[in-house]
């Protein structure tokens, strides 16, 4: 007993300072903060892509891309901000705010999950890389069809392989927060008085660990009928392409939720904060996520509609689809009621919390829209379903990621953040976000396809309208940047509680949070 | 031995992470290498990344055996390695779904629509049925028979369950020899098992492009395959350290981590043998 005891201490006293510290680090404040800087300039190196894109598409005809180098764009940019900068993200807040919340010392397993980490950079290498081989980047389509996918040269190995890397990220980030949460919880912590965020993570991890395997799975099948002659994919052979788009959406609709579910998480510690009313519901909440996960396993047909289903199957993906949206709506449901009658404030994080609600709404309302089989027929790959995950994915996925930002902030860098800068930064996201991403729902009912570099040119004007705001979009974010920044390095002192009304074990503890927090225990009532 | 609650063991820096990263990123290069650039650049990744792949292996584990015997890991330590390697089982069985699900696919609707009657115009005569190469290929192959060696691979890791877990009987109850004795049985019995796989590839009348026939069969078994090796080489290493006198009669979770995972490789191939060999 005392030997463990002064060794846990000497372990502390001396840590490796400068960038050994970073490589060598066992501490999840280090490895998140790393997390969370890696996501930020993915987001970037993503967002430019996203800018040449939408260069590209603001007049019709050819301008600056080629179509073969405009396919490796929506593809890379696709899998750089799904596995480069929201999941990285997500998993950042992970690391730093589950052992403060819960009241353990460190993540269960500390070196691993620095391996987690360490496992990104050479994957992002791998994907980024890739434009620079002969051929350029992989052209699939993140969704990574065959036979597109299995024509590609070499640039589509090294996705693969970068997906199978960042896979074995995933799986390993995820053993370790379900330990962290099942096993190293603060005395009286019992699952149902867990914090929101906490619960999602873990309904979030059980998600990874149950379809990236099946994702390196399908990548692997590929990998074979690429280059050992298998015939998964190929008729001639008894295969199927189709084959392909089931297991890939077994996992990809899942992932979806993975991108979403800690986002529930934050929204549920902010809107409460600033309410300054409990959350409503708490117990429906946890339901509704757990049902939601569970459901996310049945629907992804809806994926598939027009690839040519058995109509048992098109009705069955449907309807379970449409189910999905009875959880989420029990959500949207509790936040509005805990803003019922609170004394709101609207400080950043809770003006982004507050657009999440309504701006992931409208997103979740076109994914019903999709759902519908019949309808879906007409907009699958068009604008429309484009519009639809940016709703989701940006105004739901990324806005609660920088409101979290915000809100966490004072407890990481120990300052307030720019308060003024943080609502222009606010406004001038929403607002450029919406002139972004809402013409293009006119444009897929109008029937423009996605994934191609030309239009017609009855879709000029719309067209132009997006790719203002995106620019827009894009260059505001350099505002996020500084205000981080400028956060880290000065502002007013945090107190512990830095916000009036926030409740958890993390606002307990000095701000910023010391390198180690809660080596023993804490009390939790 | 602590088994105070009070204080997690949270282990000082460390080297292994990065230089596992490094493995993997020269192992992903030699991969692109091989493929495409030849094999001399793919090879000399591959080693590399193999080697530092296996510096990192014996690093890593032996830092945590040493932290382990030296009595740093309490209980709650113990729980977090259970939770642990648990979900680590359940990634793997849902890594062998992907495989299950394109085998179930390809029987119950690739292979049967491409005989059905639209498909009869671009693959006349075609007959649907499995075993299948597809309505294009049309070299000549016989599929593996079940009740032939893996029938007896079936009783051979069956046996080496039981052989298993009288070794844990034997630890549990302090009884050394017949510890090492349950151990080497089961090594020897996975052996043997590999040895009857080699030797039915070897005999194998169809080979990886025989169509999903062949596709299915091979990464099926050969994935599984891999897993037993894996299984074996844990299997060696416990068996060294119980020869050198670790584990104790309450505290030996490595022991069981490796007799679950060997445990859950005996499931899958139970799975194999009925949906791969036999039905
Ligand atoms: C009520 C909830 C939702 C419903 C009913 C829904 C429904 C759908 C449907 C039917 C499609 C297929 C459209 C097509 O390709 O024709 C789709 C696509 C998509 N959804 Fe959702 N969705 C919902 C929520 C979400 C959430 C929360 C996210 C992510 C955070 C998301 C991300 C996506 C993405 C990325 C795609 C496009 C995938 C691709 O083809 O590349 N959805 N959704
Ligand atoms: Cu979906």
């Amino acid at each position: 007993m005392e030997a463990t005891h002064d060794h846990a201490h000497e372990d502390h006293s001396h840590h490796p300072t400068g960038l050994a510290r970073y490589f060598f680090t066992t501490n999840h404040k280090d490895i998140g903060s790393m997390y969370l800087w890696f996501s930020l300039i993915m987001f970037f190196v993503g967002g430019f892509m996203a800018l040449v894109i939408r260069a590209e598409l603001f007049q019709p005809g050819i301008q600056i891309v080629n179509p073969d180098v405009f396919n490796q764009l929506t593809t890379i940019h696709a899998l750089v901000m799904i596995f480069g900068a929201v999941m990285p993200a997500f998993v950042g807040f992970a690391n730093w705010q589950i052992p403060l919340m819960v009241g353990a010392s460190d993540m269960a397993f500390a070196r691993m999950n620095n391996w987690s980490f360490w496992l990104m950079p050479p994957a992002a290498t791998l994907l980024v890389g890739s434009f620079l081989v002969p051929g350029g980047a992989a052209g699939s389509g993140w969704t990574l069809y065959p036979p597109l996918s299995i024509q590609g040269g070499i640039s589509v190995d090294m996705t693969i392989l970068a997906v199978h890397i960042m896979g074995a990220s995933s799986i390993m980030g995820s053993i370790n927060i379900v330990t962290t949460i099942l096993n190293m919880r603060a005395p009286g912590m019992t699952l149902m008085r867990m914090p929101m965020f906490v619960w999602t993570w873990l309904i979030t991890a059980y998600l990874l660990i149950a379809v990236m395997p099946v994702l390196a799975g399908a990548v692997t099948m590929l990998l074979t009928d690429r280059h050992f002659g298998t015939h998964f994919f190929n008729a001639a052979g008894g295969g199927d392409p189709t084959m392909f788009m089931h297991i890939f959406w077994f996992f990809g609709h899942p992932e979806v939720y993975i991108m979403i579910l800690p986002a529930f998480g934050i929204i549920s510690h902010i809107i409460p904060t600033f309410a300054r009313k409990p959350l409503f519901g708490y117990a429906s909440m946890v339901y509704a996520t757990s049902s939601i996960a569970l459901l996310s396993f049945i629907v992804w047909g809806h994926h598939m509609f027009t690839v040519g289903m058995p109509a048992a199957g098109n009705l069955f993906f449907m309807y379970a689809t449409m189910l999905i949206a009875v959880p989420t709506g029990v959500k949207v449901f509790n936040w509005i009621a805990t803003m019922w009658k609170g004394s709101m404030t609207f400080e950043t994080p809770m003006l982004f919390a507050v657009a999440f609600v309504s701006l992931f709404t409208i997103g979740g309302f076109s994914g019903l829209v999709l759902a519908i089989t019949p309808v879906d027929i007409t907009l699958h790959n068009t604008y429309y379903v484009v519009a639809h995950f940016h709703y989701v994915l940006f105004s739901g996925a990324i806005f609660s990621i920088m409101g979290g930002a915000y809100y966490w902030l004072p407890k990481w860098t120990g300052h307030m953040y720019d308060e003024k800068l943080g609502k222009v930064h606010f406004w001038l996201t929403t607002i450029s976000f919406n002139i972004t991403f809402f013409p293009q729902h006119f444009l897929g009912l109008a029937g423009m396809p996605r994934r191609i570099p030309d239009y017609a040119t009855q879709f000029t004007e719309f067209n132009q309208i997006s790719s203002v705001g995106a620019f827009l979009l894009g260059f505001s974010q350099l505002l996020f940047l500084y205000v981080i920044i400028k956060c880290i390095r000065g502002g007013a002192k945090a107190e512990a509680k830095a916000w009036e009304g926030a409740e958890g074990l993390e606002w307990t503890v000095p701000s910023p949070a010391p390198y180690h927090t809660f080596e023993t225990p804490p009390a939790f009532h | 031995m602590s088994t105070a609650q009070d204080v997690y063991y949270v282990p000082a820096p460390s080297k292994w992470p990065v230089v596992g990263s490094t493995a993997l990123f020269l192992l992903a290069i030699g991969m692109v290498s091989l493929l495409h650039w030849g094999k001399t650049p793919g090879m000399v990744f591959l080693a590399a990344g193999f080697a530092v792949l296996t510096y990192m292996l014996f690093g890593w584990f032996g830092n945590v055996i040493h932290e382990s015997v030296s009595g740093k890991y309490n209980t709650q330590v113990d729980a977090s390695f259970r939770w642990a390697m648990g979900w680590f089982i359940f990634s793997e069985v849902m890594f062998f779904a992907a495989f299950f699900g394109a085998l179930f696919y390809a029987r119950q609707m690739s292979v049967p629509i491409l005989g059905d009657l639209d498909n009869q115009l671009i693959w006349p005569g075609f007959k649907p049925g499995w075993p299948s190469e597809g309505p294009y290929l049309t070299d000549a192959f016989k599929p593996m028979e079940a009740w032939g060696l893996p029938a007896v691979n079936t009783l051979l890791l069956l046996t080496s369950g039981v052989t298993l877990t009288w070794a844990h009987h034997a630890l549990m109850e302090n009884k050394r020899t017949q510890l090492l004795i349950g151990m080497a049985a089961t090594i020897a019995l996975g052996l043997t098992f590999l040895f009857f796989q080699a030797t039915e590839y070897g005999e194998a009348a169809f080979t990886l492009s025989t169509g999903v026939y062949g596709a299915t069969f091979f990464l099926l078994t050969g994935f599984h395959g891999f897993h037993v090796t894996l299984g074996t080489l844990m299997l060696i290493v416990i068996m060294a350290r119980c020869g050198k006198g670790h584990f104790t009669p309450e505290h030996h979770f490595a022991f069981e981590a490796v007799a679950w995972y060997w445990h859950f490789v005996d499931v899958v191939w139970l799975g194999l043998f009925i949906f791969v060999y036999w039905m």
